[in-house]
């Protein structure tokens, strides 16, 4: 890459306090959601089992069991659309090895 | 105002916009450019602004006829050059040679025409090349990405164009109507919505867009 793209992609992230969180923690975000003139926040929780990219490009997966069914949402990082995103248990707590990509947990169910 | 100026291409990045979408633009660098020359019916037979791009430090890296046309007006050294045809340069058309021409020129949300070269690809065949479907693979099938028929019994011989395995890329290739997304004026830098020909630091041309304006 070009080293003034790099530099100006430093720039331009926006600077946000997320808490630095890995594949298999449980997480909870909070998510701003427009309805027409409304705004209203959404709660999303489960377990993040991948994180991708650098940067701008930087997403995370989690996944969820909503009733009896595997739920999973990319989320971007640097998006002005979430709020806040809290760590529920580490990934020690859940009894996950630690694994880059958790995509076995999708046949475990 | 001048119609459009010589840049650089810098590489592609996600940038999100007001309303929180992500989206994949080209970090291209324009400017500064300097006008150079200024042909006229009179002296040329045309009316043309040639306008310079790419400062450079060393004058051993210039050949001695660019050197001389570029100390004959005390310009700054430059590497690439390009001439912008004008059809009918009205009185007020107050250009000189020396000018600078920024980014400026540009602003948010305007549409613009991004011309340059095309990555070079080398001999391909027709499948790549022109997007031919090619034969089934197996059945006993022996066309696998063969061009098929090149011409009809009468006319005799191939006509002229017709579309076969050859050198692909490294064309001039104009991409229009894309749209500005943000500048940085300072750093001569704009991101553009979408892709634009060529690798990283392929020099190309920005021109503000024929066919599309800002609302």
């Amino acid at each position: 890459m070009h080293p003034k793209v790099i530099a100006l992609e430093n720039e331009i992230i926006p600077k946000k306090d997320i808490p630095v969180f890995y594949p298999g923690d449980e997480i909870e975000i909070s998510i701003k959601i427009k309805e027409g003139e409304k705004e209203r926040e959404q709660i999303f929780s489960g377990i993040c089992i991948a994180k991708k990219g650098i940067k701008n490009r930087e997403t995370f997966t989690v996944r969820k069991i909503s009733y009896g069914e595997g739920v999973e949402r990319i989320f971007p990082v640097n998006s002005m659309f979430i709020n806040k995103i809290k760590i529920l248990k580490t990934r020690k707590n859940n009894k996950i090895s630690p694994r880059a990509k958790l995509y076995y947990i999708r046949n475990k169910q | 105002m001048i119609k459009g100026l010589l840049g650089k291409k810098l590489g592609m990045m996600t940038y999100f916009d007001e309303t929180g979408k992500a989206i994949s633009v080209s970090a291209v660098e324009v400017g500064p450019c300097y006008v150079t020359q200024i042909k006229t019916k009179e002296t040329d037979g045309y009316f043309a602004i040639q306008i310079g791009y790419d400062m450079i430090v060393k004058e051993k890296n210039l050949n001695k006829p660019i050197t001389g046309h570029l100390k004959k007006h005390n310009l700054p050294l430059l590497k690439y050059f390009k001439e912008i045809r004008y059809s009918n340069p009205s009185e007020e058309f107050k250009i000189n040679i020396g000018n600078e021409f920024k980014i400026d020129i540009f602003k948010e949300g305007e549409f613009i025409d991004v011309t340059g070269n095309t990555k070079g690809k080398g001999f391909q065949g027709v499948v790549k090349r022109h997007g031919f479907k090619g034969g089934p693979s197996s059945h006993g099938s022996m066309q696998h990405r063969k061009v098929g028929s090149v011409g009809a019994t009468s006319p005799q011989g191939t006509i002229k164009g017709t579309k076969m395995a050859g050198h692909m890329g490294n064309k001039q290739l104009t991409v229009q109507n894309l749209k500005i997304i943000k500048i940085f004026s300072e750093k001569n830098i704009m991101l553009v919505k979408g892709a634009i020909p060529g690798a990283e630091n392929n020099t190309i041309f920005i021109r503000k867009a024929i066919k599309k304006s800002a609302k």
